[in-house]
């Protein structure tokens, strides 16, 4: 049984930081099937079209049949712990300064046996459940938890360096103008953060919700406006040290594409506040957070963006604004490459039309803003890296694998 | 249809000759090319013959670098019309004398020069983890194992829990192999080891402590292959290569390793030998934890499978003792120079049935066994193999 960890004692300035180290990181091509599933939180193995074995580490051929047909599927996540260890001087520096360090070796009902990092209540022969986690070098790793629920199950001290827990953290939301943001700092308080640092622009200017957020322990109402390069500093400097989290929430949403649109006048706007906005915040807000991923239980580790789904595929009803989405998207994943070895998590969330003013003409299925809040806490908490909210980002997603150029005739109409 | 096995071949007429070991440092600025260079050199001096006489070569190191066998001929100086290089870690010894036997009874070669060494930096060892294979990559390096002591922590856990082994049965032959290793000036651990040290010794991954593991260092060992007429018109004194066997990826179907593909094969082994167990004078295992030299004493047939821990309670495994065994000290106390760990006990047999082991000597030593197990490339070791030797006595 886990003890619930203890709230971090205030930074002492005087003592180094503890600068963060990476877990090996070097896999074959094939292995980042395991990185693919990790990333959406799906457990997935190799499974032979031509057999039905599953087979891992990952191959690239059938160890029953020696055929070339192993796609990876989702997989039962049952197993029995067979026999674990508790590595206490490791060789790699990482895991020598995490020491000791749980490992066992768990028999999967459906097959292999896979080598897992340990949750501290898997005991040796009893069942666990599998699954792929992101390590702070941004890979994928098994890792094995006990079936059932346990006490305070989150605080393991392994788990906890798979995932981004808001629990004592401090997070910065930054934009709390609106309905996303609002209800993501709800969620983020229920879910233990210790501090919510909500950017808000002009702040004199009142807001719904101001006077409810202004009574609540915890909250720091913050100047930000993101699209301002130096309003961002001014906030980097005063708290960049301590943003554990960092939830972009900037929104700016305009329908229109190219062609019924005069001028470039709207689309600047949309750059401005999506696109240089999120660079303004990560060259502002980033540095810090990577070298801050190893500095304990409130260290750095993550940075989530609130993307549309049509950053993968244009919708030319809100055409441009597709367009600075796919640019953030694109960004995103150049801020997660240099956020890497910080150990420090880039989650992107993918969602359909909210239930917003700026998508009043567009019919239902829509996304609540609260079920975006809720997907934000649950990403972080479960360490995911592509998250699809609601009914149509899903929908889109599916489409996208199937057949990318039918939903783009499809997206047309 | 499906396919029969046949028996193979006997090994008659194929000798070993010439054991070589440069003697081993924990750490040496030196290459490998270095130390399988002076391997060749004291092959060649104490054989007497010229390095022009070897027509055969066969290599195994971990830390070559980018350098293949065929850059080594030229490196060396030397043109061979039969050349093999074998990654099979641990058991690279036992593989090497099979080929090499083959080739010298087809006479695709007369003399065989075999040789494993390995550099140790400060950082050649954690390098070889990161680059073992692609299973240890994908699937291992990233969970911190700290080399292979997590990888065969499980294994020891789940032998010692299946057949009820204690610490202290699993220690005897740590401390058995340092109190040999006293003896030999090579050994790199030079102090006693009570039983009670080793059980003191501090945790590495549960329930592998201390004195299980071997100390990562530098070194070469060698020898020569050849007909026995080579041998007699050279003046060499030999040992015959009486049986050998190898085997890879045995009982992949066991959720876990209680036992290595030795146990597929000893029936052959023993019989083609003409041999028992019981008549062997001395035997070296291959000892990268001493766990896995009890789980050898089963599966080479000295004792029933999970009698493992009663055996060694039962035998005194020092020189002097009734099974004299990994009598240089073995890898736990001579230490472990990469590749050359898979030779250290060949040839420390070699010399045995030679009677030229000087102070590591077993009186009227004349048939020996040596093993090898290797590369556990995922969650057990893969490679298995063994060879009895006779001595000219014999």
């Amino acid at each position: 049984m886990i003890n619930p960890i203890d709230p971090p004692r205030r930074k002492n300035p005087l003592l180094r930081t503890r600068l963060p180290a990476s877990p090996p990181r070097a896999r074959s091509r094939k292995s980042h099937g395991f990185t693919r599933a990790a990333a959406e939180g799906r457990f997935m193995l190799q499974r032979c079209a031509a057999c039905n074995t599953f087979a891992y580490p990952a191959r690239d051929a059938c160890p029953s049949c020696l055929s070339a047909d192993l796609p990876f599927v989702d997989a039962p996540r049952r197993g029995t712990l067979l026999a674990e260890t508790t590595a206490r001087v490791p060789s790699d520096v990482y895991f020598r300064e995490r020491a000791p360090w749980r490992i066992g070796l768990v028999k999967m009902d459906c097959g292999p046996t896979i080598v897992a990092h340990l949750h501290a209540d898997c005991s040796e022969g009893a069942p666990v459940r599998m699954s792929f986690q992101l390590d702070k070098s941004g890979q994928a790793v098994a890792f094995a938890r006990p079936e059932e629920e346990t006490p305070n199950m989150d605080d393991d001290r392994q788990w906890r360096e798979m995932t981004a827990d808001p629990k004592f953290r401090r997070v910065l939301v930054t934009n709390g103008r609106s309905a996303i943001g609002l209800e993501t700092v709800t969620a983020l308080q229920a879910a233990g953060a210790k501090t919510v640092f909500v950017g808000v622009a002009e702040p004199w200017r009142p807001f719904a919700g101001e006077q409810h957020l202004r009574k609540l322990d915890g909250i720091e109402i913050v100047a930000l406006d993101a699209s301002d390069e130096k309003s961002v500093a001014d906030l980097a400097a005063d708290i960049g040290g301590k943003v554990d989290i960092l939830i972009n929430t900037t929104e700016y949403i305009r329908p229109g594409g190219v062609l019924d649109r005069k001028g470039t006048a709207i689309a600047r706007e949309e750059i401005d506040h999506a696109y240089l906005g999120f660079l303004n915040l990560a060259q502002g807000f980033g540095p810090a957070m990577r070298m801050r991923g190893a500095d304990g239980v409130n260290s750095s580790a993550a940075w989530v963006n609130v993307l549309s789904v049509y950053a993968l595929a244009n919708w030319p009803a809100y055409g441009a604004y597709s367009a600075s989405q796919a640019a953030c998207l694109s960004l995103s994943h150049c801020l997660r490459a240099e956020l890497r070895p910080g150990g420090v998590k880039l989650t992107n969330l993918f969602t359909g039309p909210v239930d917003t003013e700026w998508f009043q003409m567009v019919p239902p299925p829509k996304v609540a803003p609260r079920a975006i809040a809720q997907a934000i806490v649950a990403a972080l908490k479960s360490g995911l890296e592509d998250v699809y909210v609601g009914d149509v980002a899903e929908e889109i997603r599916q489409r996208l694998a199937a057949n990318p150029k039918a939903l783009e005739r499809e997206l047309d109409r | 249809m499906t396919v029969e096995k046949t028996q193979r071949a006997s090994y008659d007429g194929v000798v070993m000759a010439v054991p070589v070991t440069i003697p081993y440092m924990r750490y040496s600025i030196e290459s490998a090319q270095w130390w399988i260079g002076r391997a060749l050199s004291a092959l060649v001096a104490q054989a007497g013959i010229k390095s022009s006489d070897i027509d055969g070569l066969c290599v195994s190191s971990f830390t070559l670098g980018n350098d293949s066998g065929v850059g080594l001929t030229q490196h060396f100086g030397l043109c061979v019309r039969w050349l093999d290089t074998i990654p099979l870690g641990g058991a690279s010894a036992i593989a090497a004398v099979r080929k090499a036997a083959r080739a010298v009874q087809a006479r695709d070669a007369d003399i065989v020069a075999c040789v494993a060494g390995d550099a140790n930096h400060v950082d050649s060892f954690r390098q070889t983890l990161e680059n073992f294979s692609r299973f240890n990559q994908d699937a291992v390096y990233p969970y911190g194992a700290g080399g292979a002591n997590a990888s065969f922590a499980l294994i020891a856990r789940n032998y010692m829990r299946t057949y009820g082994v204690t610490r202290e049965d699993v220690g005897r032959i740590a401390v058995a192999q340092r109190a040999n290793a006293l003896r030999n000036p090579n050994a790199l651990m030079k102090t006693p080891l009570s039983i009670e040290q080793y059980l003191a010794a501090r945790p590495i991954s549960d329930p592998i402590h201390l004195f299980d593991c071997v100390m990562p260092c530098a070194g070469a060992e060698a020898f020569l292959v050849m007909r026995d007429d080579t041998a007699a018109s050279l003046g060499l004194p030999a040992a015959r290569v009486l049986s050998t066997i190898e085997r890879h990826n045995a009982f992949a179907d066991d959720p876990m390793q209680l036992r290595g593909g030795w146990a597929k094969d000893i029936g052959e082994l023993y019989a083609m030998a003409g041999v028992t167990p019981d008549d062997l004078d001395v035997v070296q295992t291959y000892d990268d934890y001493p766990v896995i030299t009890m789980m050898q004493f089963e599966d080479l047939g000295f004792c029933k499978k999970g009698e493992g821990a009663a055996f060694v309670r039962e035998h005194d495994l020092t020189i002097d003792g009734d099974f004299p065994h990994n009598t240089s000290g073995g890898q736990l106390s001579v230490g472990q120079a990469g590749a050359a760990g898979a030779y250290l006990g060949l040839v420390e047999g070699l010399r045995q049935v030679l009677g030229t082991a000087g102070p590591t000597q077993v009186k009227a030593a004349r048939l020996a066994l040596a093993s090898g197990f290797g590369m556990i490339n995922y969650d057990r070791g893969l490679a298995s193999g063994a060879v009895i030797l006779a001595g000219p006595a014999r």
